[in-house]
């Protein structure tokens, strides 16, 4: 796929971001063309969760730039320099783009349905009527219609996590990015999740999805990226990348974890 | 077969269990009993505890007066507490320096002079500043007042107990605020929420079941800590008591009375947080 050809969903160049002086990103180079899925994969520490949360600027970069949908990502360039938007702009820049994390995150004092409605109705002043119809249709669509009343505390965890999916696709975002969505399962409820994330990718939601499940990348990815210590290592289809991986980083990683 | 014994071995249909007595503990119990009872009998019987003299004032005017001067004063105190130490709270979680440092500073300064020193220090305010204005600093004064004309011992009073309040407040708002996991935050802000909203919605209601059972507690140290300010002759309730024993010299008597509607409001207040807490507990 050539890097130039229809403008990506999210379009990536020499992204550098350091903590406390040790550099996490090292320089990242990607781009994940509109309607496909992108599964980064790589050993814990190599900064796949870091480079998520720079694309929807929960952190801010050192270095590079980053677009999402043709928009420069928390910065206003002017003269070559690039300026931190203030929050009220980024917020309107993060409506687009959903994100969900390993440790869910739902809001424990509010329902599940209300966790759904909570930010179409606060943020994008969607009526409440109509709030609550669509936050039914994505139960609906999770599996979880009948358990709408429930506090996050008496779901279990993969319930919650797909309620999580549920609560981010309400602000109907054009690209959805997965923080290790099933780390935190039981093995059992894995299955669950990963169905409901095959689901969307069908229905052609672009994707970046930071994993361990490498089956998963390899059934539902259009192209895999492996990292290691703040670089891109390797990257290309995800069959040939699993199966014949070309760099020396990427076999050792493999061989670790298959 | 299961249960205890040995496999084989038939449970007789009806066990007798004898748990373990506890004779000491009955005596003691019996001693504790006797105790009170003399004490509560001594306390019924002795006229100097001039009961009757009691019961005609616990509902006399003056005291009411002075009760709601009472609840008057733990109301605003109170809320003059909460909202600059909500205030201070937020300045202390800032990541401004400046205004974390300031925030520390002032903590650290109402919470170490005694409440008591800075009733009488706000009531003689007049002696440090004879006058207040207001003005362009440098240039045209457009308001001047003497101090002791604007500080009634009702403003030292607020000012008192409000301020030190804060300063108590501002820790436990901070420390409900800091309980909330990170994760929430991020989640919010993830789904395009803007700053302030994320702490009206997400971060604050999850803070207050944090928050409210301290702030409860505070409350009710509001209404005993009200009665320092009769040292600075404002008639709330102790110091009715004290202007009507100061001419008829029923002092017990009075003092019994400020102590059953202490009693009183403590036992109100405390049952209204049982129910607070419980509405905020988590699922």
């Amino acid at each position: 796929m050539g890097l130039d050809s229809v403008e990506p969903m999210v379009k990536i160049r020499g992204l550098r971001k350091s903590y406390g002086g040790r550099e996490i990103l090292r320089g990242i180079d990607l781009d994940v063309p509109t309607g496909s899925v992108m599964c980064i994969i790589g050993p814990s520490g190599s900064g796949k969760s870091t480079l998520l949360s720079c694309i929807n600027h929960l952190e801010r970069i050192d270095g590079g730039r980053l677009w999402v949908g043709g928009e420069l990502v928390g910065y206003r360039e002017h003269k070559a320099k690039l300026y931190e938007l203030p929050e009220r702009q980024v917020a309107r820049m993060r409506q687009k783009v959903g994100m969900v994390f390993q440790q869910f995150n739902l809001f424990p004092h509010m329902t599940a349905l209300q966790n759904i409605i909570e930010a179409p109705i606060q943020v994008k002043r969607v009526p409440p009527d109509q709030a609550r119809r669509r936050a039914m249709e994505l139960l609906e669509r999770v599996g979880l219609a009948s358990r709408h009343a429930m506090f996050p505390a008496q779901l279990s965890g993969g319930e919650q996590q797909r309620v999580a999916i549920a609560r981010a696709l309400a602000m109907d975002p054009q690209l959805m990015l997965f923080d290790e969505p099933t780390s935190a399962l039981d093995p059992e409820l894995v299955g669950e999740v990963l169905d409901v994330m095959k689901d969307l990718a069908r229905s052609g939601m672009t994707m970046v999805v930071v994993t361990h499940e490498l089956a998963f990348a390899r059934e539902v990815g259009d192209a895999l990226t492996f990292m290691d210590a703040g670089l891109v290592v390797e990257r290309g289809d995800p069959r040939s990348v699993l199966s014949a991986p070309k760099e020396q980083r990427t076999q050792n990683f493999l061989s670790r974890v298959l | 077969m299961s249960g205890a014994g040995r496999i084989g071995e038939e449970a007789p249909a009806r066990q007798i269990v004898v748990p373990l007595r506890h004779p000491w503990t009955w005596l003691a119990s019996a001693v504790v009993v006797l105790i009170a009872g003399l004490v509560l009998y001594s306390v019924a019987t002795n006229p100097a505890f001039e009961w009757p003299v009691v019961a005609q004032y616990m509902l006399d005017q003056q005291i009411l007066i002075g009760l709601s001067r009472t609840l008057e004063l733990t109301l605003v105190a109170m809320a003059i507490g909460l909202v600059i130490g909500t205030l201070l709270a937020m300045m202390r979680l800032s990541s401004n320096r400046l205004l974390s440092t300031l925030s520390w500073l002032y903590i650290w300064f109402f919470r170490s002079v005694p409440v008591l020193v800075q009733l009488i220090f706000w009531y003689n305010f007049g002696a440090l500043y004879a006058t207040i204005s207001i003005g362009i600093p440098f240039g045209p004064t457009l308001y001047s007042a003497s101090t002791n004309a604007m500080i009634t011992p009702l403003f030292a009073a607020l000012a008192g107990l409000g301020l030190a309040q804060a300063a108590y407040t501002a820790e436990v708002i901070r420390g409900g605020i800091a309980s909330v996991p990170h994760g929430q935050a991020r989640a919010a802000r993830a789904l395009g929420m803007r700053p302030m909203l994320i702490f009206r919605r997400i971060v604050f209601p999850q803070a207050m079941r944090v928050i409210i059972p301290p702030v409860g507690n505070e409350v009710i140290s509001m209404v005993k800590n009200t009665s320092l300010v009769s040292v600075i002759a404002l008639a709330e309730l102790l110091y009715t008591a004290q202007l009507i024993y100061a001419r008829t010299y029923e002092t017990i008597p009075l003092l019994i009375v400020a102590s059953l509607w202490y009693l009183i409001i403590v036992s109100l207040l405390s049952a209204g947080q049982h129910v607070l807490e419980r509405k905020y507990r988590q699922r």
